[in-house]
């Protein structure tokens, strides 16, 4: 290796993603640039069909079966690429070396397999070797790694006879079987209570820490990002436009998006009347992006800098902390420092 | 399972139990309608009367409606004796009464008609459900290239054509233009195994050709929506090979429907198909029925509609039994 410095464990260059549909282009992903170091933890947080899935189902390769996907850009992982890697060579690393917890786990699983056969499949995929009966137990051992009581009773058992958190767990236990190194979770509490929301976090976390992987954690809530991320990427329309630590990002929050999507977080302090204030106006389309700022029509400040906003895309600048927006820093600072920090 | 299968058979029981009851009440009630006497339909309208009075006597024509049910029920069961004086004539279970016309049983008449029916509708229901499914498969693995467009279209073309008009043209072709195949008649399979085969080949192949176009079109829109489903897209992030996302995980789901479909297609044509038969000259049970309702020949066409409706509803069971073993939703639920 001639770098002098080392790559991160995954990196992603320009991932650009784009559907071909009846209706035109769909841009799911434009130019996304990011990192993540082994057993870090990446927020992803923006808005429904912001991109959020369509990155993570890319970093799996899983657009690969889709004839109307287009996945351009670097993505390394491990020093290994994968956009240009063959389709036998991601399969390999697929629920191995990475893999994901879905959103809904009753979907997610297959209704007629039992729970602990569809752990054992995902087992000897990767270990063609081991015997039935080691996977078997294997896959008993992960169940009660996860918490799931009785866990060799509860292997004969089907995901709809689970309880919503316990099907969480298990898919928890499919996706760790492997010992993966990045383990993506695309919004892994959303169906679930708010109970057994902590209960699934704290796993994911303490889960974290034994296999010492990297995590990346998909979702709408801010609090989980908040508690769980190391570093946040904030997604709108697609894009990148807000990337950094987790503790930069929520103290000086950079970009008027992030300021309102902190403004709709809910928090204990706060009177329930109050608490969500979602970011006026509706997600923008992804087959006609607005001109300039995709943000500009739900933007309070796109016509401050003359009209920049409307005409130019802003590009993704500033090192550790990056944001996309037109606006001076100087500027943003003072409007964030004046108008928008009160009301938080 | 056991709880679910229980239920089932019952629910397979009163089925039976209905139809046996429809089909008696029209028994009775037609030729009140109709304003003929089925005794003088046995009989004949020449007959002075103590004969007819013995006919109603014997086949208890006299008695109390709901007598006459039980004993319709009995005969179906258990067989019944019809008694005329010292004379007792037995009629083994199922018992479905006697020809208008020949005074034959009904039961032995299409007992022997029944592997016409069976030959036809089995071998062409194998030939449909492997063309149809297999390239509903292909069709749908490769959605819209110019293979699943072609198939596509064809099937369009066999769901519409009527099976006289595809079963006429098949004739025309393959029995008087090219000499390929025998014209028509219908021979054992016991007799000879392959001569049953080529007089049936152009039967199966036209019935089979207007299902499989149906199947196909079926296979390919439900394993489709089953590629879409969430759990396919967890079968591709846990790595596994296509062959087995779309051999295992996806056609599991994806042929379940096709299952009830399919038996509920083959218990209907289990009961005659009657176009087909008609067709081909295959004197089978559609065939029969077919001559018993112009000859108004009541006892057999209620035969035919008993057996048909027996078929259907152990369709019905079989499919809901392979159900629970393919589902265990069903079966756990
Ligand atoms: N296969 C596809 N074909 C066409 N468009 C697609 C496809 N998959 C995703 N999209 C579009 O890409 C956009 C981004 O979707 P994505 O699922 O990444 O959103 P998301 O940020 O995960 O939202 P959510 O929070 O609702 O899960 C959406 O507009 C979606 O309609
Ligand atoms: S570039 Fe303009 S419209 Fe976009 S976020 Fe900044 S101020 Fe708002
Ligand atoms: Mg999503």
């Amino acid at each position: 290796m001639s770098s002098v410095t080392p790559r991160p464990f995954l990196e992603v260059k320009d991932l650009t993603v784009r559907f071909e549909t009846d209706d035109g282009i769909v841009q799911a992903v434009t130019e996304s640039n990011f990192s993540l170091e082994a057993g870090k933890t990446l927020g992803i947080v923006g808005e429904s069909g912001s991109g959020k899935s369509v990155t993570s189902l890319a970093l799996l390769g899983l657009h690969r079966t889709r004839s109307n996907a287009k996945v351009s850009g670097q993505i390394w992982l491990d020093d290994q690429e994968l956009v240009t890697a063959s389709d036998q060579d991601v399969r390999a690393l697929r629920g191995g070396k990475m893999s994901m917890i879905f959103q809904d786990p009753l979907s997610a699983m297959h209704p007629y397999y039992t729970v602990g056969a569809q752990i054992v499949e995902a087992y000897r995929v990767h270990n063609p070797k081991v015997s039935k009966k080691a996977a078997r137990e294997r896959a008993i051992d992960m169940l009660a790694r996860v918490g799931i009581p009785q866990p060799s009773r509860r292997f004969n058992d089907y995901a709809h006879q689970f309880s919503g958190g316990m099907r969480q767990r298990a898919m928890i236990a499919m996706a760790l079987v492997n010992d993966p190194k990045l383990l993506i979770a695309d919004e892994p509490t959303t169906a679930l209570d708010v109970t057994v929301q902590a209960q699934i976090l704290d796993l994911i976390r303490d889960l974290q820490q034994e296999f010492h992987s990297a995590v990346i954690m998909i979702t709408h809530d801010l609090g989980v990002v908040a508690e769980l991320a190391d570093d946040v990427l904030v997604m709108y329309g697609g894009k990148i436009i807000e990337r950094g630590a987790a503790v930069d990002l929520f103290q000086r929050p950079q970009h008027p998006y992030t300021w309102g999507l902190l403004g709709s977080m809910p928090r204990l302090d706060r009177e329930v009347r109050d608490r969500l204030t979602p970011v006026k106006g509706s997600p923008p389309s992804l087959i006609n992006l607005p001109s300039g700022c995709a943000f500009h029509p739900r933007c309070p400040y796109a016509g401050r800098n003359g009209d920049r906003s409307f005409t130019d895309t802003p590009v993704l600048t500033g090192g550790a902390h990056a944001v996309a927006c037109h606006l001076p820093a100087e500027e943003r600072a003072k409007i964030f420092k004046e108008e928008v920090a009160p009301n938080l | 399972m056991l709880a679910y299968l229980i239920r089932r058979l019952i629910n397979a029981v009163l089925t039976l139990l209905v139809v046996s009851l429809v089909t008696f009440g029209i028994f009775f009630m037609v030729p009140k309608i109709t304003g003929s006497d089925p005794a003088l339909l046995y009989i004949g309208k020449t007959s002075d009367a103590a004969s007819i009075e013995g006919i109603r006597v014997k086949m208890g024509l006299n008695d109390p409606v709901l007598v006459q049910y039980g004993k319709f029920l009995k005969g179906l069961v258990a067989g019944r004796d019809y008694v005329s004086g010292p004379e007792v004539t037995h009629c083994d279970a199922p018992c479905l009464g006697y020809s208008f016309k020949t005074e034959q049983e009904v039961t032995p008449l299409l007992m022997s008609v029944l592997p016409v029916t069976l030959s036809l509708a089995l071998g062409a229901a194998i030939l449909w459900l492997i063309i149809g499914v297999s390239t509903g498969v292909i069709s749908a693995l490769r959605r819209g290239s110019l293979l699943d467009r072609t198939v596509m279209s064809a099937a369009l073309f066999g769901v519409s054509m009527p099976i006289y008009f595809t079963g006429l043209i098949a004739s025309a072709i393959f029995v008087y233009q090219l000499g390929w195949l025998p014209q028509g008649q219908y021979v054992p399979f016991l007799e000879s195994p392959s001569e049953w085969f080529t007089q049936l080949l152009l039967p199966w192949i036209t019935l089979a050709f207007l299902f499989a176009a149906t199947y196909a079109r079926l296979t390919r829109a439900n394993m489709l929506e089953t590629l879409g489903e969430d759990y396919i897209r967890t079968a591709r992030a846990k790595g596994l090979p296509e062959r087995v996302v779309i051999g295992k995980h996806a056609l599991r789901s994806g042929l379940t429907a096709i299952v009830t479909v399919f038996g509920l297609d083959l218990g209907a044509l289990l009961g005659g198909a009657v176009l087909t038969e008609k067709v081909f000259n295959l004197r089978g049970l559609g065939y029969q029925a077919l001559q018993a309702i112009q000859g108004n020949d009541l006892p057999v066409i209620l035969g035919v509609t008993m057996i048909a409706a027996g078929f259907i509803v152990i369709a019905n069971l079989v499919v809901d039994l392979v159900y629970g073993l393919i589902d265990p939703r069903v079966r756990l639920a």
